[in-house]
């Protein structure tokens, strides 16, 4: 244990260490702004379930959907080497198909919530694969295949519904936008848990990790090793798409309604910034999801505490960009291997020292 | 020391966490010499150059010139005092002319006369007879030319010291010739070279002393004429050359046994026209040729690393279809790629994964290689061919070369393969590591696997091929093997003439 | 070489179908109204009746607009005017839609070059109007603006139907008044800052702040989104800041308030600690009213279609050029079921 950890400070600059270190620095910021900020309340909500609140949770709910798409968005820069940019405009066809399916019917029940969840699922894979052919097949690069859904996907959106902003209200949708009854944690909560355990299984259980990292270091070597890479690549947007439908739902489900203009409004930005921040190379190659996730939650930690400071929330993207910029700058591989240096010259001074100290 | 010394670096240590690089390493560089630095992979032959160079800062020691001592932080720095360095792969940019690259970068002037640029750049290419025109796209020259150019701009304007780091490696017999003319004039000019490369015969060639360095530290300083080639490779690899021997005694036994593994007629790719070929059951053959006489294109049309256009193959007599690279390999065929830095190594994943990755593509997508079995196979591939890393988890990208080359080869000997093919495993590879290849070829072989094996050095084939393919301006122009099987026979057939008639 | 022709091919191939795209979302954009009406059919929604019946006493009105898909205002706009200008009233009504300027002035031009009688415009940028306002009129074109005015001389035009949003805040900061609550603690979400509709929702309690009259806890802009008001307000929720009344500038954002309120087990709506106010009168918000959710919202009415046909066919007359498009308050006290199919947008 004690080992791991000196090896993990040791690496100095392992991949998960920015991030971590930004979360403690933010943690550490809030409590001396003011102790209370991590107090947890027990109370009762208006539907009479007993539920955790307070800035933690607003954190780590918020982060929802913006984990979920980072996870993917991880898969994709890994694999292409460049984001897709249309995430925010495909969690609102995605939404919309699924408000499509509920409001077909009279009465909401478990299964018009499962069948609208795959038609939204089905709906953004085949939308995610549209992209992923033009990178794949076609070599468009990324932000340029995807600017084409970034630009009209919010219209395409608008055409699934027809009205501007459809409103759905039922216990079922209410309890994946906010509680299940009996359980205190925000259901979103739970289901980022559930999908991150999903990616460990398909990593454990397929090659999908060996093989994204193979196309997105050394496509030419993964060719000559006989992997198919166009697969592999249409493969990171498909399961994209899946973790897009799964945002977009819990998008509609958190207020019972869809706005196609602002439904997931900018996160594709947040989104990509998540994946930097978690450590991962925007050119592609080696990631970490884990470093995505918790890049997710810098993002949303430094949200709520801009809006707790009462900063007008104008001006909460000027001071994100800046803390961002400052994270992204540390992370960068030219700062990372200047800081190694200090620290193999800090040490290499040490020895002598000590050395001389012998003699 | 010596009165004519332009270089002297003194008792230079480097470390890095957890190796000493360099400990207490001497050399010296004198006026208008060609000086060779010679040593295996992680001998500290880079980290020497590195340090010269100003991209590692040494951790002791002290560099001279010209009797003056000087401090170097940066590449910047390096090029101040006159120390200039060509690499091995060339850091020009094709798509500007011959003149930019020569001058861009190191005008000071930002608004400078184009004539007058290409004018001097005319004039220091006649100087140095290098056959390209200022105005001519670098692209457009021949590798030999260009690596030339890289020169020309090393040591235009106060150079004093050039180091050629590998610069031969991707040129052939004529273009080395070419190059060492060029490093002869130089040299006739007082610049001193230091000369980094495997090729022993050209260091015998051109060279005037030779340093050599084992693990880090100095070995000595030879005059060439007082150090047989023998000598140093013992030097170099620290012990005396009984297996070397071994090896060449061994070309007595290879023998064509009965069955043919793989046949293929008129078999032809995007980038390789027609031929025919077969290979039997645990024979070694070579394909052999001038750089671009397609022998690394027939072999990639074999394992289907090019769109495969036309023709039939056989395995064991039996029809097959290879399209694509997972068929070739489905069919026991593994193929080490010439390039190993583009087509072979995945640089920043970890020795294992890269050992595991072609047996896993084999698997299948859906059935993983556990953690433990990769462990296992990983831990296994080291040891047998004795892979120096710092642990499984090593980036492979941070390997010395020949330690890369062996992870791939472990890759390839995992999926148990019946046909290697091996496009220039030894490239840029240390002695040491080259022979132990070689063997592990003829062990294969012998274990009844085929092996297909390509090389420059026409020496390192002859000792590990019982036949060889002589390849020709894209075509096959003739098959030595037995009594025919030595340097003037294949030399003849690849210049063509009395030899045709072996077709 | 080959391969780069074929990028290029594919590139322009998909920059097509994105105009094609961008063409449909348009509802037709300008094309409809050149000569050519064939893309029309493409969207037989919101296109005119055909024109079968070229009699003379068929008044002809061109309708430049914003596309339905901009917000529910628009889509209930847009249909009021369908339904007004319709072959049954005795117009034959020609429409246009798109958020530029550009686009539109163009699909101007081509109304009047196909001689229209009458151009109706609601325009998506104020500026840059006069050219084409002109042209109309040398053709004898009468024109009138709705929704939004244009920076053009008062000549130009025959008169402005619009709404004037600062009265919308009147009458929601009057009705708050109204309440006479002890104190009033405001959470104060605004729409897109700088916007008609948030400077004018802004501006009456803006005042009431200033005078001290009302007390506001946190004034933060959420952009019209749903998502970022519900942050917001919960926010005000975990920092223990006592509040009362949430006034957000659109029905939307109150929702968002609303599901902040819900999870964290504070109680809003008739009678209830928290007043909740919206704007907008969407359907489903004016249930919530209904049920006694919400308490208050204002009317931001979309329908100057029939000011408009009066004015043209002379059942009214004005001599103010601007005319004021009459906006109501509900409270949920007192609204009806027949207030909601009346008012209410969208389904």
């Amino acid at each position: 244990m004690k080992s791991k950890f000196k090896n993990f400070f040791k690496g100095g600059l392992g991949q998960l260490a920015i991030p971590i270190i930004a979360i403690c620095i933010l943690v550490i910021f809030n409590l001396f702004r003011d102790p209370s900020f991590f107090s947890i309340a027990i109370q009762h909500n208006n539907d009479g379930n007993i539920v955790l609140s307070g800035n933690l949770i607003s954190i780590i709910n918020g982060a929802s959907e913006l984990a979920i798409l980072a996870m993917g968005m991880t898969l994709v820069t890994a694999a292409c080497g460049g984001q897709d940019i249309s995430v925010g405009a495909m969690a609102a066809i995605a939404g919309s198909a699924f408000v499509k399916v509920l409001k077909s019917t009279s009465v909401i029940n478990g299964g018009t919530v499962i069948a609208g969840f795959l038609l939204a699922c089905v709906v953004a894979m085949l939308f995610a694969s549209f992209n992923g052919t033009l990178v794949s097949v076609f070599k468009i690069q990324p932000m340029i295949a995807t600017l084409i859904l970034y630009t009209c996907g919010r219209s395409i959106a608008y055409w699934i519904n027809g009205g501007a902003t459809p409103t759905v209200s039922s216990p079922i949708i209410n309890a994946i936008g906010s509680f299940i009854p009996g359980i205190p944690i925000p259901t979103p909560v739970l289901i980022v848990i559930a999908v991150a355990i999903l990616f460990k299984l398909v990593f454990h259980f397929t090659s999908l990790e060996l093989f994204t990292q193979s196309v997105g270091i050394n496509g030419s070597a993964a060719r000559l090793n006989g992997i198919n890479s166009t697969f592999i690549k249409l493969l990171s947007f498909i399961i994209l798409g899946i973790c897009v439908a799964i945002a977009g739902s819990i998008g509609v489900s958190r207020l019972g309604l869809i706005n196609h203009e602002t439904l997931l409004l900018d996160i594709e930005m947040d989104t990509i910034l998540a994946v930097a921040i978690g450590g991962n190379n925007l050119g592609g190659g080696k990631f970490k999801i884990s470093g995505s996730i918790i890049g997710a939650y810098v993002i949303q930690m430094l949200t709520i505490t801009l809006y707790a400071m009462k900063v007008s929330s104008t001006d909460v993207k000027a001071y994100k960009a800046i803390v961002i910029i400052i994270l992204v700058v540390i992370g960068s591989p030219v700062i990372k291997s200047k800081i190694q240096k200090l620290i193999s010259r800090i040490k290499a001074r040490k020895q002598n020292t000590i050395a001389k100290g012998a003699v | 020391m010596q009165d004519n010394a332009l270089l002297q670096m003194r008792k230079i240590n480097k470390i890095f966490p957890g190796v000493k690089a360099l400990s207490e390493v001497d050399f010296t560089l004198r006026e208008g010499e060609i000086h060779a630095l010679m040593g295996e992979n992680g001998a500290g032959k880079s980290t020497l150059i590195k340090v010269l160079t100003g991209v590692y800062q040494m951790d002791g020691g002290e560099i001279t010139v010209n009797g003056e001592k000087i401090v170097i932080h940066s590449p910047q720095d390096a090029q101040k005092h006159g120390i200039s360095t060509v690499y091995q792969e060339i850091t020009l940019c094709p798509n500007l002319t011959v003149a930019e690259n020569m001058f861009i970068g190191r005008e000071h002037n930002p608004l400078v006369n184009k004539k007058a640029r290409e004018k001097k750049a005319d004039k220091l290419l006649e100087e140095l007879g290098i056959p390209a025109r200022s105005t001519q796209q670098l692209g457009s020259c021949s590798l030999a030319v260009q690596q030339m150019v890289a020169i020309a701009r090393a040591v235009d304007s106060r150079c004093k010291v050039l180091i050629l780091d590998e610069p031969t490696s991707s040129l052939d017999d004529k273009e080395v010739n070419m190059l060492f003319k060029l490093m002869r004039d130089l040299k006739s000019q007082g610049v001193g070279i230091i000369f980094v490369t495997h090729f022993l015969e050209q260091v015998y060639e051109v060279c005037d002393r030779i340093t050599v360095l084992r693990n880090g530290e100095l070995v000595g300083e030879y005059l060439i004429e007082d150090l047989p080639q023998v000598e140093l490779v013992a030097k170099m690899i620290g012990k005396e050359l009984d297996e070397l021997g071994a090896l060449t005694y061994f070309e007595e036994e290879k023998k064509e046994s009965g069955e043919v593994f793989y046949e293929a007629a008129s078999l032809s790719s995007s980038d390789a026209l027609p031929f025919d070929f077969k290979i039997h059951k645990g024979e070694v053959n070579g394909f052999t040729g001038l750089l671009g006489s397609g022998r690394s294109e027939s072999v990639r049309a074999i394992f289907g690393a090019d769109k495969v256009t036309g023709g039939k193959v056989k395995i064991k007599g039996e029809d097959v279809k290879i399209t694509k690279p997972l068929d070739a390999m489905k069919h026991g065929i593994g193929y080490l790629a010439e390039d190993r830095k583009r087509d072979g190594i995945i640089a920043e994943l970890s020795v294992r994964e890269n050992i595991i990755l072609a047996l896993q593509v084999m698997k299948g997508f859906f059935k993983p290689i556990s953690r433990s079995e990769a462990e296992a196979f990983a831990d296994e591939y080291i040891k047998v061919l004795n892979i120096k890393t710092a642990s499984k988890d090593t980036p492979i990208g941070s390997l010395s070369g020949g330690n890369q080359q062996k992870v791939i080869l472990a890759r390839w000997l995992l999926t148990h393969p019946d046909y290697l093919i091996l496009d220039e495993p030894t490239r840029g590879i240390d002695v040491g590591t080259k022979l132990e290849i070689q063997k592990l070829v003829l062990k294969l072989a012998e274990e009844g696997v085929s092996v297909t094996f390509i090389s420059s050095e026409v020496e390192e084939m002859l000792r590990t091929c019982s036949r060889l393919i002589v390849m020709r301006d894209r075509h096959i122009v003739g098959e030595l093997k037995g009594a025919d099987l030595n340097q003037t026979q294949v030399m003849k057939t690849i210049a063509g003439g009395e030899s045709e008639n072996e077709k | 070489m080959m391969k780069k022709k074929f990028g290029s091919l594919v590139l322009a191939a998909t920059l097509a179908s994105s105009l094609l795209f961008a063409a449909c979302t348009n509802g037709g954009s300008p094309a409809p109204a050149t000569s050519t009406p064939a893309p029309d059919t493409s969207e037989p929604a919101v296109v005119a009746e055909p024109a079968t019946t070229t009699t003379s006493d068929v008044i002809k009105v061109g309708v430049v607009n914003n596309p339905p898909s901009e917000s529910g205002y628009r889509e209930a706009n847009v249909k009021d005017m369908e339904a007004v200008f319709s072959a049954a009233n005795g117009y034959e009504l020609k429409t246009a839609y798109s958020l530029k300027n550009d686009e539109q002035l163009q699909a101007a031009q081509g109304f009047i070059t196909e001689g229209v009688d009458y151009l109706l415009i609601s325009a998506a940028e104020t500026t840059g109007w006069d050219e084409v306002l002109k042209q109309a009129q040398e053709a004898g074109i009468k024109v009138y603006l709705f929704d939004r005015m244009i920076d053009v001389d008062e000549s130009l035009y025959e008169a402005a139907v619009v709404s004037d949003m600062s009265a919308e805040g009147d009458t929601a900061v009057q009705w708050l008044l109204s309440q006479n609550l002890d104190e009033y603690n405001v959470i104060h979400i605004q729409g897109a800052m700088g916007s008609d509709a948030q400077i004018g929702r802004t501006g009456a309690l803006q005042a009431q702040f200033d005078a001290g009259k009302m007390n506001c806890v946190v004034q933060q802009t959420a952009t019209w989104d749903e998502a970022e008001a519900k942050k917001i307000v919960e926010s005000v929720i975990n920092s223990g800041d006592k509040f009362n009344v949430i006034y957000a500038e659109n029905d939307g954002m109150a929702k968002g308030a609303v599901a902040a309120l819900d999870e964290a087990g504070i109680k809003h709506g008739v009678g209830q600690d928290v007043i909740v106010m919206g704007f907008d009168c969407n359907k489903w918000a004016l249930r919530e009213l209904k049920a006694g959710n919400w308490n208050y919202d204002g009317q931001c009415s979309p329908f100057q279609a029939q000011i408009i046909s009066d004015l043209i066919k002379g059942v009214k007359t004005t001599s103010d050029k601007k005319i004021i498009n009459e906006e109501k308050g509900f409270d949920a006290t007192t609204i009806t079921d027949s207030d909601i199919d009346t008012y209410g947008l969208g389904e």
